[in-house]
């Protein structure tokens, strides 16, 4: 009955692990083998995830019982349409941000390439744990993982990085001891860990205080480290002294990660009946609104272009966090449920991805930082700066870009829920146009303003562009905002909105809602 | 008859990609100008043909559509084709050519820098411009209304000085606002009515939605139509006269601005229909809007030196005279509007090229400065006044006739008060455009120059210094297309399409 995809959910976590490893002791040998094997466990990773993503789609989900103990006991993975989605979201981005990094580390990291990649390879393996995993206490323990190698990958530049690693290792722990204790609550009650074996244990207890507190604790905990807007102080730093391309991880992916773990932990330990019960949704959705706005205020205020994006990367969880919280009150069978929160997770990862890793490139050629210092770029890195302004017309939500889309489906969203959410519509139109002052303001700089010299202007006229094998990653991945946004649209053979609806389907929203 | 639609069906495609494909080809062969500014002209030739060649099937009653997918259900994605739409792009995509060689010329004369950026975008801000005319519901018109807006943005900012930039900026703030507007009113429109699609008569599902709801929405789709630049919100369009004259020619006195009133026909007639609109009593709020425009644009072009501003000011008020004649609700006036924007189409295109023509001869930019250029700028300064001639309603040029359409209109929605409106305004047109050609060919230059020399030959007669070529030809032609158009109101079917797109309409008297 299980084929070899059966297995992957576990191989894919077991090679990276090994890797990590591997990379360690062939790095004391050979540095520029690092990146190599890195790329190529990715790869691997990611055909896996492709695979899983068939299977799950053709055959059903997949269920794999770590070492063979039965599910209450034994540790479960369980890979549905959800986190197959993820699964393979997360290995894009991490491929493209690999490729990337060979040259861009071997300049601004070059004793510590070693290091880089085995804490690489073990964030991956943290963040594939963590979707695939069906027990919530194996989550948690992925979460560190995921964490503990991001604090330490941020704080790889040293100086103030370390400043900004340290804040978010407070913070980091902070939200990872909430969401601890509301597995412990959980634990307390039911005595169970399994997320299966819990949704169905907990519904007679809905009315209990313990397992209320405990999905407050596991809100809170994963809004810290998903940066929801009042718990988001420690992003800006984080993002911004950190490598570049973990930049890129950091806000494609990582924030994205605890989202899904949000999401599961709403809907598949607790289910659509308790939501309904706490308000709690309603709030996420005020607070979401509040950070599109504040977010995008912010980086309309920073001179930094990474502080700026990071900025950005709070209002942007704004949009999937909004869209996450409108879920349960939408039921049209496009935009209901959470199509258009998992439709921004992909979205966000590749237009924030290919910001993020332009600014590393403007870092890696001249280590520009500030905007202002941005003039005459778009004749020197003409294709680089292209790039930028794919995504950042994306990010904006000129059509037909990805950032369109998302933004067309989340007001269609909040139109769907109705009553007093409306209000929403404005926030998102209003959050546009903030978008266009921070990100017309790079461009303007990039292509029209004049440097001060006549010479200056000479000598910039000449093309100075980036590796290649960091030009590929950025290129597609700004093509991709546009095909994407596209393919989203046209929706051919009802491929990719027929996997989200499936998700729907699998936690009884949208339109499979039971009124 | 389906099948006779088959082959004809990719047209609007095919007129689409032609400033597309163009654009490609424009950055390929960035290095060299010649090649690079052949496809600028290939393109725009093809593209004129392409959409000449759908004339046939529309004025058979036929709609040629195109859908690339299904966005949502009830949205598709992709082109309709029909009378009101070819009006508009038959206008755009013949003064492309023309323009395509005012360009060379002018921006060869000037040595302009960065002009592979210059020509990219122009033909991408034409692909925008022909897709708004072409695209069959709100959202295929977003999107390209949206392409357009971005695309120009470069333009406007041509020169990259200071001021500029704040054009640009200001240029941008405008109308991207306008664009978030205008997708709340595409996204409001489907959630009210299931569809988007431009009907004869409107969409009758939209009617089923409150009257508070209709209202409302109206105002977002006007406030998303802020290209048509109606006042309060006109402010972006003088201040983008900084852009390159060309740019102001073809996207300020024709592409952009009329992408602006086209969503606004298209929404009155197309989306709430004639009868609704009368229903709801809206056509007097337009009607308010427009006229106000009409005589405060006038008054303010009056006070306006530099020829551009002044020629700016006018664009705005003309714009509302379209306004106003969709703001009628009945045959007459929804005619003259449509025949309105080829018209003002043409005369405008060339008082803008012949302020360019000014320009890049003398250099002068005001109107003071201009006293007795006609003697040394003949033709480009006749056919300065026959669109001057043209904008103020007299014959022979085609601005009497879709003022006729509009007069008519006013009588028959029984507006006598809008009938003095549209006679004082062109009163006030007089007023501003009489003086330039007065000065123009009678005024003396002045005898104290400053260039070296230019006091001793003030008293010889001037010698005649016309722009070159590439410049002088276009500007000529739609001089005389003004006056045809006069003579012969049907060329291009231009008539006619308008009479089937009134005819369509259901609604009126």
């Amino acid at each position: 009955m299980i084929s070899v995809v059966g297995h992957f959910p576990v191989l894919v976590i077991a090679i990276s692990l090994l890797s990590a490893f591997t990379i360690l002791v062939a790095g004391w040998r050979n540095k520029k083998s690092c990146a190599f094997i890195s790329f190529a466990t990715i790869l691997v990773q990611f055909v896996m995830s492709i695979f899983i993503l068939h299977h799950v789609l053709t055959k059903g989900t997949i269920y794999y019982w770590l070492g063979g103990w039965r599910p209450p006991w034994g540790i479960e993975y369980v890979v549905d349409t959800l986190n197959a989605y993820i699964l393979v979201v997360l290995l894009f981005l991490s491929l493209i941000c690999v490729t990337y990094s060979k040259r861009s580390i071997e300049h601004e990291l070059p004793k510590k390439i070693v290091s880089f990649y085995a804490l690489y390879q073990l964030l991956i393996t943290g963040l594939c744990g963590m979707t695939v995993t069906g027990d919530i206490f194996n989550l948690y323990v992925f979460l560190e993982i995921t964490a503990l190698s991001a604090y330490a990958l941020i704080a790889s530049r040293g100086k103030i990085a370390l400043k900004a690693s340290f804040t978010y290792l407070v913070m980091g722990s902070i939200g990872a001891c909430f969401f601890l204790l509301g597995i412990g609550f959980l634990y307390s009650v039911t005595g169970s860990l399994n997320m299966h074996d819990l949704s169905l244990l907990l519904p007679p207890l809905y009315g209990n205080k313990v397992v209320q507190a405990a999905f407050v604790f596991f809100i809170v905990g994963l809004s810290i480290k998903m940066a929801l807007f009042p718990l988001h102080t420690w992003l800006p730093d984080a993002h911004s002294f950190a490598p570049s391309e973990i930049s890129a991880m950091l806000s494609g992916i990582i924030i994205a990660v605890s989202t899904y773990a949000l999401i599961r932990v709403s809907f598949s330990v607790y289910t659509v009946a308790f939501i309904k019960l706490l308000p709690i949704f309603d709030l996420i959705c005020l607070m979401a609104a509040l950070g599109i706005i504040i977010g995008s205020i912010l980086a309309i205020a920073q001179l930094n272009l990474k502080r700026m994006l990071a900025y950005s990367s709070v209002s942007q969880m704004g949009y999937i966090m909004l869209a996450v919280g409108l879920c349960t009150s939408t039921e049209h069978a496009l935009w209901g449920g959470l199509t258009p929160a998992l439709m921004h997770i992909l979205n966000h990862a590749l237009m924030k991805g290919c910001l993020f890793l332009v600014a590393g490139a403007f870092i890696y050629k001249a280590e520009l930082w500030n905007i202002s210092d941005f003039q005459g770029l778009g004749r020197k890195m003409p294709y680089t700066c292209a790039a930028f302004t794919l995504a950042a017309i994306s990010m904006i939500g000129v059509p037909p870009s990805v950032g369109f889309v998302s933004k067309v489906y989340i007001i269609l969203a909040c139109l769907d829920a109705g009553g007093w959410k409306i209000i929403f519509v404005a926030v998102m139109l209003l959050s546009t146009l903030l978008n266009l002052v921070y990100f017309w303001r790079v461009i303007e700089t990039m292509y029209m303003k004049r440097g001060e010299g006549k010479e200056e202007e000479h000598l910039s006229s000449s093309k100075d562009e980036i590796p290649l094998s960091m030009l590929i990653p950025v290129l597609t991945l700004a093509s991709l905002c546009i095909i994407v946004g596209i393919l989203w649209l046209a929706n051919p053979a009802d491929i990719p909105l027929s996997m989200l609806d499936k998700v729907n389907e699998l936690f009884g929203l949208g339109r499979w809602a039971i009124p | 008859m389906m099948e006779e639609l088959i082959p004809i069906s990719y047209r609007p495609l095919l007129a689409i990609l032609c400033p597309a494909i163009a654009s490609i080809f424009i950055v390929l062969f960035g290095k060299r100008p010649n090649i690079r500014e052949s496809w600028t002209m290939l393109a725009s030739i093809a593209q004129f043909l392409i959409i000449i060649s759908m004339i046939p099937t529309i004025i058979g009653g036929g709609v040629i559509k195109y859908t690339f997918f299904t966005a949502f259900p009830g949205v598709d994605f992709g082109f309709s084709v029909d009378a009101f739409g070819l009006i508009f792009a038959i206008t755009s995509s013949f003064l492309w050519i023309l323009v395509s060689s005012y360009s060379i010329g002018y921006m060869r004369s000037l040595h302009e820098h960065a002009q592979t950026r210059y020509y990219f975008c122009f033909a991408f801000a034409i692909f925008g411009a022909v897709g708004v005319a072409l695209s069959g519901n709100l959202l295929t018109m977003f999107v390209f209304y949206e392409i357009l807006t971005v695309s120009t943005y470069p333009l406007v900012a041509h020169d990259q000085t200071p001021e500029a930039l704040f054009a640009g900026r200001k240029y941008l703030a405008y109308l991207l606002t306008s664009g978030c507007f205008f997708l709340a009113a595409v996204v409001l429109t489907y959630h009210f009515a299931g569809t988007t699609d431009f009907m004869n008569g409107g969409i009758s599902t939209l009617a089923e939605a409150s009257r508070g709801a209709l209202m409302a929405l109206f105002a977002i789709f006007l406030l998303g139509f802020m290209k048509s630049a109606w006042m309060p919100f006109h402010s972006w369009l003088p201040t983008a006269m900084a852009a390159p004259t060309p740019v102001s020619a073809l996207l300020h006195a024709v592409a952009v601005v009329k992408a602006g009133v086209f969503g606004i026909v298209r929404a009155v007639c197309y989306i709430y229909g004639i009868d609704l609109m009368s229903e709801l009593g809206l056509g007097i709020v337009l009607a308010c809007i427009a006229s106000f425009t009409m005589i405060v644009a006038s008054l303010f072009a009056i006070a306006q030196d530099n020829l551009k501003r002044r020629l700016a000011y006018s664009t705005i008020s003309q714009l509302s005279y379209i306004l106003f004649g969709v703001s009628l609700l009945n045959t007459m006036g929804v005619e003259g509007a449509m025949l309105h924007i080829p018209f003002h189409g043409f005369m405008k295109i060339t008082l803008f090229m012949c302020a360019g023509a000014i320009m890049v001869v003398t250099g002068k930019r005001n109107i003071s400065e201009m006293a007795g250029i006609g003697r040394t700028m003949p033709v480009t300064m006749v056919a300065f006044s026959i669109g001057a001639l043209g904008m103020s309603g007299i014959p022979p040029v085609c601005g009497l006739i879709s003022k006729w359409y509009l007069a008519l209109g006013t009588l028959d929605a029984h507006a006598l008060g809008l009938l003095a409106v549209l006679l004082v305004s062109s009163l006030l047109d007089i007023v501003y455009f009489f003086p330039i050609i007065y000065i123009a060919f009678f005024g003396k230059p002045e005898p104290e120059k400053w260039t070296g020399g230019g006091n001793k030959n003030s008293n010889k007669k001037p010698e005649i210094k016309e722009a070159s070529i590439f410049m002088l030809v276009p500007l000529t032609l739609t001089a005389i297309f003004s006056i045809v158009f006069c003579l012969f109101p049907n060329t291009f079917h231009i008539l006619d399409l308008a009479k089937l797109a009134v005819a369509g309409l259901g609604g009126g008297v």
